[in-house]
């Protein structure tokens, strides 16, 4: 017991938790290696494919959905399985007001982000009362639900009513591109810019008061109103948050290439969300970044190289039990301790 | 100092009756309150904090009645605990994790109120310390921060020492005596340690299968034969 006397010793600062679930604090080398790299590879679609464009816009776009998911299950310990659907709320909803309205595109990305932000809370209701399995179950009927609905209503093309959609209409379900980013590079740049604003939201709140109270909630509810939190207002504000970011990645897929379809949004894709997410990692921002990887940069490179997209399926079932088992943070964080290591390898060496 | 009015309490889990007609009236001050394993203490201190609801009873908190505030307004009133398994926030530092303790219902101030709870229990020279990374003593500390900040009006503490080496618990005597006398805040202490428990406290209360059955100044409590029996299950002097 007399180790327990001693002065605390700031250098354990980056010793991990208990449970793994404290990050380690990462040096700052492999942070700024991998903002540069980040950056880099930010930038090669737009001198190559148009394929490639559309295929890292998506991925920017799930970026954000990600977000949502670990932001829930991550930050809070929600497990919510209707991500998927709330961004074809997102996308619905830009569409609807697109056609209905003549607004700026920034504003409806921001209505969006908004009214998919009330869905999000109608949804989160449950989470007051439920947990775990239970939550899990109900935000996938609700995105079940949200399926079935757009299956008989469909997106807005243009038409007239209050569904904003006709079989004759003549336009296509995608949103008007703003003047100024018309071209594909263009709105490849537009979205980088508004889903980094997005993480830029989700940091600032994760900061302050809200992350606070969250890591709290997430430890142990007990803990946190006997602090003083209103558990219930701030699991809501988590889901609002995470719906209002969802919101406003579905009306920027909505404007991305070819618009949108309903066959684009079965509701096991909610679950394969979830997976990919656990895979990249919900406890950093990084790993919402992978996870949207996993969902659009590997199927795009599988079709490339004609491998059928089923492999997918059975590599996220692997993938799934490889985090679990052996890298619980994901794959984010898994790269972070590896490019530390490495980096703290190379600089051993160079002093030699 | 905050008077706690506790009439004729009663806690039941189906056939468990853990808190069974209690009268107690807390005058400010420090206040142990003993008993042994499942006598009911910390079903008394979640009752107070809102996690428990009881069959009957009233309680009142300076002349306002406590069962009606919700459980977080509570802790916003004042009322503030920890728990007898240690819960300092791990993926917090240091201060966040009493900032926490002070931020909802208020507003402004809390650099200045969380350098102060921190320097009170001895933190303040590592405040961005993840608190993950602190070992008990120091989650302890944390915990015991985070209760008292602020302007607390009633802090339980749910055995705060626990797991903690003699000189550990003596320090943290230390600090809970300073709760009452530099925080104007009354104390209500839970713990199974009596050399911590007289020192700290002037009065003390005993539950024994949750029934109160002792309560008065510190000395004359530990020679009640009663509480010997109750506590101890033998006659032996307990301190
Ligand atoms: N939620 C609950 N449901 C059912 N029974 C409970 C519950 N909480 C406590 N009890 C029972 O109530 C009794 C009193 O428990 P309590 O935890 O209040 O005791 P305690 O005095 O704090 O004991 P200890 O010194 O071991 O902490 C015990 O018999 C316990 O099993
Ligand atoms: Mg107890």
């Amino acid at each position: 017991m007399t180790t327990m006397l001693r002065q605390a010793d700031p250098a354990a600062q980056t010793v991990p938790g208990p449970g793994g679930t404290v990050p380690e604090a990462p040096s700052r080398l492999p942070r700024i290696a991998g903002a540069v790299a980040a950056l880099a590879v930010l930038a090669v679609p737009l001198y190559s494919s148009p394929y490639w464009v559309q295929t890292f816009t998506a991925t920017a776009i799930y970026a954000a959905v990600a977000l949502g998911v670990s932001l829930l299950l991550g930050r809070v310990g929600m497990v919510s399985l209707c991500q998927f659907a709330l961004l074809a709320v997102g996308a619905w909803i830009a569409l609807r007001i697109g056609y209905g309205l003549d607004l700026p595109f920034l504003l409806v990305v921001l209505l969006a982000g908004l009214l998919t932000g009330l869905v999000g809370v109608l949804v989160g209701l449950p989470a007051l009362r439920l947990s775990g399995l239970y939550l899990a179950l109900i935000t996938l009927m609700a995105a079940a639900g949200v399926t079935v609905v757009l299956a008989a209503t469909q997106f807005p093309n243009g038409g007239d009513g209050v569904l904003g959609f006709s079989n004759t209409a003549a336009g296509t379900s995608q949103l008007a591109r703003p003047s100024f980013a018309t071209s594909d590079g263009a709105f490849y740049v537009l979205t980088l810019l508004i889903v980094g604003a997005l993480f830029g939201l989700v940091v600032w709140q994760l900061r302050g008061k809200a992350g606070r109270a969250w890591a709290a909630i997430r430890q142990s509810e007990a803990t946190a109103v006997a602090a003083g939190v209103s558990v219930v207002r701030y699991k809501l504000w988590a889901f609002a948050l995470a719906a209002f970011i969802t919101g406003a990645a579905g009306a920027l897929l909505a404007a991305s290439g070819g618009g949108v379809t309903t066959y684009q949004f079965p509701t096991e894709n909610n679950i394969l969300l979830l997976a990919a997410c656990l895979m990249g990692g919900v406890y950093g921002l990084w790993g919402s970044v992978v996870a949207a990887v996993f969902v659009k940069v590997v199927p795009a490179l599988l079709q490339v190289w004609g491998i059928p997209s089923d492999v997918l399926l059975i590599a996220f079932g692997v993938g799934v039990i490889q985090t679990v088992l052996v890298s619980p943070q994901g794959a984010a964080a898994q790269l972070g301790h590896d490019l530390s290591r490495l980096a703290r390898r190379l600089s051993r060496g160079g002093a030699r | 100092m905050t008077e706690v009015r506790i009439e004729g309490l009663t806690v039941r889990y189906g056939g468990v009756v853990p808190l069974d007609g209690v009268d107690l009236t807390i005058d400010g001050g420090a206040w142990g309150l003993i008993g042994p394993n499942g006598a009911g203490k910390t079903t008394f201190f979640n009752v107070l904090s809102g996690f428990a609801r009881p069959a009957e009873g009233r309680i009142t908190v300076d002349g306002e009645d406590l069962l009606s505030m919700r459980p977080h307004a509570r802790a916003r009133w004042g009322l503030r605990r920890t728990f007898q398994t240690e819960q300092a926030i791990r993926e917090l530092t240091v201060a966040d994790n009493v900032r926490l303790g002070y931020e909802h219902g208020r507003r402004g101030g809390a650099g200045e109120a969380v350098a102060a709870a921190l320097d009170f229990v001895g933190l303040a020279d590592q405040p961005h310390r993840l608190v993950g990374s602190l070992d008990m003593r120091g989650r302890r500390l944390v915990e015991l921060a985070r209760a008292v900040v602020g302007s607390p009006r009633l802090v339980l503490l749910d055995e705060p020492a626990a797991g903690l080496p003699d000189q550990e618990s003596e320090e943290l005597g230390a600090l809970i005596r300073a709760v009452p006398e530099r925080l104007g805040a009354t104390v209500l202490l839970v713990d199974h340690d009596m050399a911590l428990v007289s020192a700290c406290c002037e009065k003390l209360a005993v539950l024994d299968f949750g029934r109160l059955v002792a309560t008065g100044p510190t000395a004359e409590v530990l020679q009640d034969p009663l509480v010997l029996a109750a506590y101890l299950g033998t006659t032996e002097e307990v301190a």
